[in-house]
């Protein structure tokens, strides 16, 4: 009976130490990033904007002469509406991707903004959480942006069409909770280059993003599914499409198994790389 | 300011701002602090001296709870600091060891957002930063981006932004480290004015011995984790040195017999010769040393915190 107490009195200490703290303090992490982009907004904002429309030009106009119509889902659509969505898709992988790896790094290797908050009233927990949601954010303004351009061109789908924002930010907090744990293990800013290259630029590729994977090998569509930015990219696609079904709950279900995942790995790991 | 110290029932007044017993620092095998106690008193600074590695960051950054303690106790205004650290942190102004400014935002932002992260309203900060814009003579750089400012100018910005919480206590990881002479006066004049105005405690960190004399009220010496003293600079000069100083260069071996048979404490470091004078009369020692033993480079001086330094912590290199 002792020893229970002596445990249970050992979690209240660590549940009040500098461990496993998150309150909402975490909102003046993302205050401060906030402020930092509006300094910026005037840059920020374009890539997004002028993103799609490339793409659009290069693939959408290039290749769909090449490709014609091709069958999703028992439709058949154009190749230009079938990637538009798989673009926004990648767009909030990317935007919560890197604002979580090179840009979070930069602010706790080089900038040493983490140490600084350290501090301050906030805990590490609040601090990383407060980037995480940044980097959501982060994916949910380029949607927004970029969804407007590729709404005014005519190919996405309302009312379904507006729960792509909501869908932005979960695939934001995502992607953004394996960058902040890519973050947490690097080394050094060069190493990135390695997650990149084994995750990110095949996923960008085999996400079902400018082909069906259907007719792809088996062992590769098999991959394909492990890859979150695949389940992003069917959810995308079916709201761009207007179709909405309970399938779609199993791609909801992957993306939000995968940020359980992350979200606290990254979190445990910052905890053992900062905490000395 | 004492009166703000209370312990958590607020009923009694707690005499110690900060208070260490056995506080020990293990990093996988390598001990940085090795069960050290010391007390701080409101209103006092203080300081800990010791050469690189000696434990002195490591320990600060216990006390605001940057680093969990390995084992001991840690009492930061009566509050434990492994149960109360973020009232304690909001009650606290530190001044790390790097310049870790926020290089993405200008000058007065980096008082305001700082500020954010202590719950204080947007309002109240616009206003403290101003002030203390002005404490740090710096309202003229006001919009300027930090990586423009001189090494001084971002010392001085460190210390006002820690100070926009209106800490209880200010914690200062070797404040001056880097700085030319000038920027160097210019920190101690504002720490002074701080010491003496607002009356906060001060706990600071230095290798500089000077800084130490000028500045603190009471200090330890640590060396590989433990502290070897503790007192008033002046004591400490007194007891561990003396009154004043003899150098002299090349000692004749005659010189080295004089000092032991009149059983002077001293030091011989072969080519230098360091005899601690202890009382009053070492002005008439000097002058018979200088005539009998010795042709050139003798000479006389007060004895500083820095001898008591190298005498206990010794000589050779670190690091």
């Amino acid at each position: 009976m002792k020893a229970r107490v002596s445990v249970g009195h050992e979690l209240m200490r660590r549940k009040n130490a500098v461990f496993f703290t998150i309150s909402r303090r975490f909102i003046r992490v993302w205050q401060r990033n906030w402020s930092v982009y509006r300094k910026t907004w005037k840059v920020s904002f374009l890539p997004p904007l002028f993103e799609p429309l490339f793409y659009l030009l290069a693939f959408g106009i290039g290749l769909s002469s090449f490709v014609g119509e091709l069958s999703y889902r028992g439709f058949q659509v154009s190749y230009i509406s079938f990637i538009a969505p798989a673009l926004i898709a990648v767009n909030i992988m990317y935007n919560a991707f890197f604002e979580n790896t090179y840009t979070s790094f930069v602010r706790m290797y080089y900038q040493k903004n983490f140490d600084a908050m350290l501090a301050t009233p906030l805990s590490l927990e609040e601090i990383i959480t407060g980037e995480i949601m940044w980097g959501a954010t982060k994916s949910v303004i380029a949607t927004a942006i970029m969804q407007s351009v590729i709404s005014l061109l005519g190919f996405i789908h309302y009312p379904q069409g507006v729960l792509i924002l909501p869908l932005s930010f979960l695939g934001g907090f995502a992607f953004g909770s394996f960058g902040m744990f890519i973050t947490s293990i690097m080394p050094n800013i060069e190493i990135f280059n390695i997650p990149v290259f084994l995750f990110i630029t095949p996923m960008f590729l085999f996400s079902e993003t400018f082909f069906p994977i259907n007719h792809l090998p088996d062992w590769v569509q098999k991959l394909s599914l492990l890859f979150p930015l695949t389940h992003l990219v069917r959810i995308t696609r079916s709201l761009s499409f207007g179709l909405l079904d309970s399938g779609l709950l199993w791609n909801l279900a992957y993306l939000l198994i995968f940020s359980l995942i992350f979200f606290p790995l990254a979190l445990l790991k910052m905890h053992s790389r900062l905490i000395k | 300011m004492c009166g703000r110290i209370d312990d958590p029932k607020g009923k009694s007044r707690v005499e110690y701002v900060i208070e260490a017993e056995n506080l020990r620092k293990v990093f996988n095998n390598f001990v940085a602090v090795d069960g050290i106690s010391f007390q701080v008193y409101p209103g006092e600074c203080f300081g800990i001296l010791g050469p690189n590695g000696a434990g002195k960051t490591s320990t600060i950054r216990m006390i605001y709870g940057f680093s969990p303690i390995t084992s001991g106790k840690l009492r930061v205004f009566g509050l434990d600091i492994t149960q109360k650290w973020r009232k304690i942190r909001a009650r606290v102004g530190v001044c790390q060891q790097d310049n870790n400014l926020d290089a993405d935002l200008n000058v007065r932002e980096n008082l305001e957002i700082f500020a954010q992260y202590f719950n204080i309203s947007r309002k109240q900060a616009r206003g403290k930063a101003q002030s203390l814009l002005k404490f740090i003579a710096l309202e003229h750089r006001q919009d300027d981006e930090v990586i423009n400012l001189s090494g001084g100018m971002k010392r001085r910005l460190v210390l006002a932004r820690a100070l926009i919480n209106d800490p209880d206590l200010l914690i200062l990881d070797e404040p001056t480290t880097g700085l030319d002479p000038q920027s160097r006066h210019q920190v101690w004049d504002r720490l002074r004015e701080l010491r003496s105005k607002k009356g906060l405690s001060i706990l600071l960190t230095t290798h500089y011995m000077e800084e130490a004399s000028q500045l603190c009220d009471r200090l330890i010496i640590m060396d590989h984790g433990r502290i070897l003293v503790e007192g008033k600079p002046a004591d400490l000069i007194r007891h561990h040195v003396g009154h004043v100083v003899i150098e002299v260069d090349d000692p004749s071996p005659k010189l080295r017999i004089f000092v032991q048979n009149h059983n002077l404490k001293h030091e011989d470091l072969g080519h230098r010769l360091i005899i601690y004078g202890q009382n009053q009369d070492s002005g008439r020692l000097f002058q018979e040393i200088d005539d009998q033993f010795v042709n050139e480079n003798c000479i006389l001086r007060m004895a500083t915190l820095e001898d008591v330094f190298l005498k206990l912590t010794g000589r050779e290199l670190r690091e």
